[in-house]
């Protein structure tokens, strides 16, 4: 029930994304979903991909600190109010959300969205529970 | 111009007489490191020489050489050269690596600092009718306390306000009307421009004591047109005693070593005395130090020697500026920084020694010191909590075995420029 998020750590100066970008280009890696959190001196970018071990080795050799993460990727009703009823279960369980971010592309009519929480297992059984879609990471290299 | 001088009699001794009085107490203090301290007979007895053998200053160079690693070695007390029980003091400053350098004191060595700190006042024209607030750091170091002793000695009003607080600063100096500051020569900067954006353009203030780090010409002259007052130029280091080893009188032309206490030779590359005028290697001998006494301690510090006559009437040595180490040591706001000790602090942090490299700026008239820390997969994390603990988790360890605030910037692997194989550790961006 779990996808492979991968974070690779790059440095808050100009031209750095743009050398990433043109890495991932090169190997032929898409990325279906991306998010970036910045500080003042580092950017940590997330990011789903079809096939991240390679993608992992792939930036390694290239030079970057790259970590796989487990989080969750939720079909979530896009619709207002939908997103709120997902959470208040999680919440309801004292499941914590790290931090969440959508997929660039959506499902008819629902959003994808991935979210990082403390407590996976948990996280999982209560969405399920509910009957909220997740997808694996098999359903990740279909998309 | 009127120089005041606390001990005429020691302080514009002869130099003939001065060189007798050290050959005297050279033959003292080499006695009683023989007795006293293992470390020293050993390398004495190693060399073939007894205390016997050392007349005076000519033997000077049959003594071996101390270095802070030596201190390091004999970490905490090995050097010490009477019992426990005599130690009244001890300081402490920033060893090269993890521990520090410890120097202890007997209560004659408290003493004879603190005559030497009035003398180091009365050099600045400062005396019972002054007001002096002490801005140097109070605690293991020497800054604070030495000045407190000296001021005190001469009978002025102390402030022992110690090292910060800009702003408890500012209104002491109008509200108690200090008419003395002693404090590091950028602090002095910093308070004269924290005053002009006060509005606050006149103070009681007169002189000035400034040392702990190098400085400039160019630093003294705008500290003194800021704050209208005489910037004098102290130096020391805790191992040789701590501030008032030298100072400039009101000639500003050179630091006058107090060469009663303490033997200075200037040592060139090969390891051989070099003539006065002549820069190389400050050591120093310390002949009446009895807590810890060192034989030819190598400070480091690049500096030449001058005997010409001084105007003030002082026979003692002037020493010029210091113009750079001979190691890779860093002076940070006054702490003495070695990058073996930011390494150390980073492998505490992380069990290996990642690639990093320190720069140093001036930013307005304080030092201010980034470590950069190419990032170890092993501590990557997809959140930005995990990641700023680590960066919290580098400085705390930095400030607790180099004693200075360091701000870290964590940086991709490979970034960070690496010369002949081995990585450029120190950039040094300011202009002294």
């Amino acid at each position: 029930m779990y996808v492979k998020q991968i974070s690779v750590f790059i440095e808050n100066t100009p031209g750095r994304l743009a050398d990433f970008t043109k890495v991932l280009a090169d190997h032929g890696i898409d990325l279906v979903s991306l998010s970036i959190a910045d500080t003042t001196h580092f950017g940590i970018l997330r990011g789903i991909v079809a096939d991240p071990d390679r993608a992992c080795r792939i930036l390694a050799e290239q030079g970057y600190t790259a970590k796989l993460t487990d989080v969750l990727a939720v079909y979530v009703p896009d619709k207002p109010g939908g997103l709120a009823a997902i959470l208040s279960k999680l919440a309801e369980k004292n499941v914590a959300l790290e931090y969440l971010y959508s997929f660039v592309r959506n499902a008819g009519d629902h959003a994808l969205i991935i979210m990082r929480v403390d407590k996976l297992e948990d996280a999982v059984s209560v969405l399920r529970d509910a009957g909220v879609r997740m997808l694996t990471q098999e359903d990740i290299q279909t998309l | 111009m009127e120089h005041r001088i606390w001990n005429p009699t020691m302080e514009c001794m002869p130099r003939d007489q001065l060189r007798a009085l050290q050959d005297e107490r050279l033959r003292d203090v080499v006695r009683r490191v023989y007795e006293n301290v293992p470390f020293y007979r050993n390398k004495m007895q190693q060399m073939g020489i007894t205390p016997m053998d050392i007349r005076g200053v000519c033997d000077i160079e049959r003594l071996p050489f101390t270095e802070k690693q030596d201190l390091r070695d004999h970490y905490p007390f090995g050097l010490f050269a009477v019992p426990q029980t005599e130690i009244v003091r001890i300081h402490a400053s920033s060893g090269t690596t993890g521990k520090p350098t410890v120097v202890g004191y007997t209560g004659g060595d408290i003493d004879r600092w603190a005559e030497l700190m009035a003398r180091s006042m009365y050099c600045a024209n400062i005396g019972k009718h002054d007001i002096v607030q002490v801005a140097y750091g109070y605690g293991l170091f020497t800054g604070g306390l030495g000045a407190h002793y000296g001021a005190e000695r001469v009978g002025a009003s102390v402030i022992p306000i110690s090292g910060g607080n800009t702003t408890r600063q500012l209104l002491l100096i109008q509200d108690f009307g200090s008419t003395a500051l002693c404090c590091t020569p950028s602090y002095a900067l910093n308070l004269a421009e924290a005053l002009q954006a006060e509005g606050v353009h006149h103070t009681k203030l007169k002189s000035g004591i400034f040392g702990a780090e190098p400085w400039t010409e160019a630093m003294r002259e705008k500290i003194e047109e800021m704050l209208g007052i005489d910037a004098i130029n102290i130096y020391g280091l805790s191992e040789v005693m701590g501030p008032g080893v030298s100072v400039e009188c009101m000639c500003k032309k050179g630091m006058h070593i107090w060469e009663d206490h303490f033997l200075p030779e200037v040592i060139g590359p090969d390891g051989h005395g070099l003539p006065y005028g002549e820069q190389g290697d400050l050591t120093f001998t310390t002949l009446t130090k009895h807590g810890m006494p060192l034989l030819r301690y190598r400070t480091h510090d690049l500096c030449t020697l001058t005997d010409e006559p001084c105007e003030c009437g002082r026979t003692h040595v002037r020493m010029g500026r210091v113009m750079g180490r001979t190691d890779d040591m860093l002076i940070i706001r006054g702490v003495n920084v070695f990058p073996s000790q930011v390494e150390h602090a980073l492998l505490q942090v992380e069990g290996i020694v990642p690639q990093y490299q320190i720069v140093v700026e001036r930013s307005g008239n304080l030092d201010t010191m980034e470590v950069q820390v190419e990032l170890s997969p092993a501590f990557m994390s997809d959140t930005v909590k995990d990641m700023e603990a680590l960066e919290a988790k580098i400085v705390n360890s930095i400030a607790s075995h180099a004693l200075v605030h360091a701000t870290v910037k964590l940086c991709q692997p490979g970034t960070l420029p690496r010369s002949e194989g081995k990585a450029k550790r120190v950039i040094d961006k300011r202009q002294l």
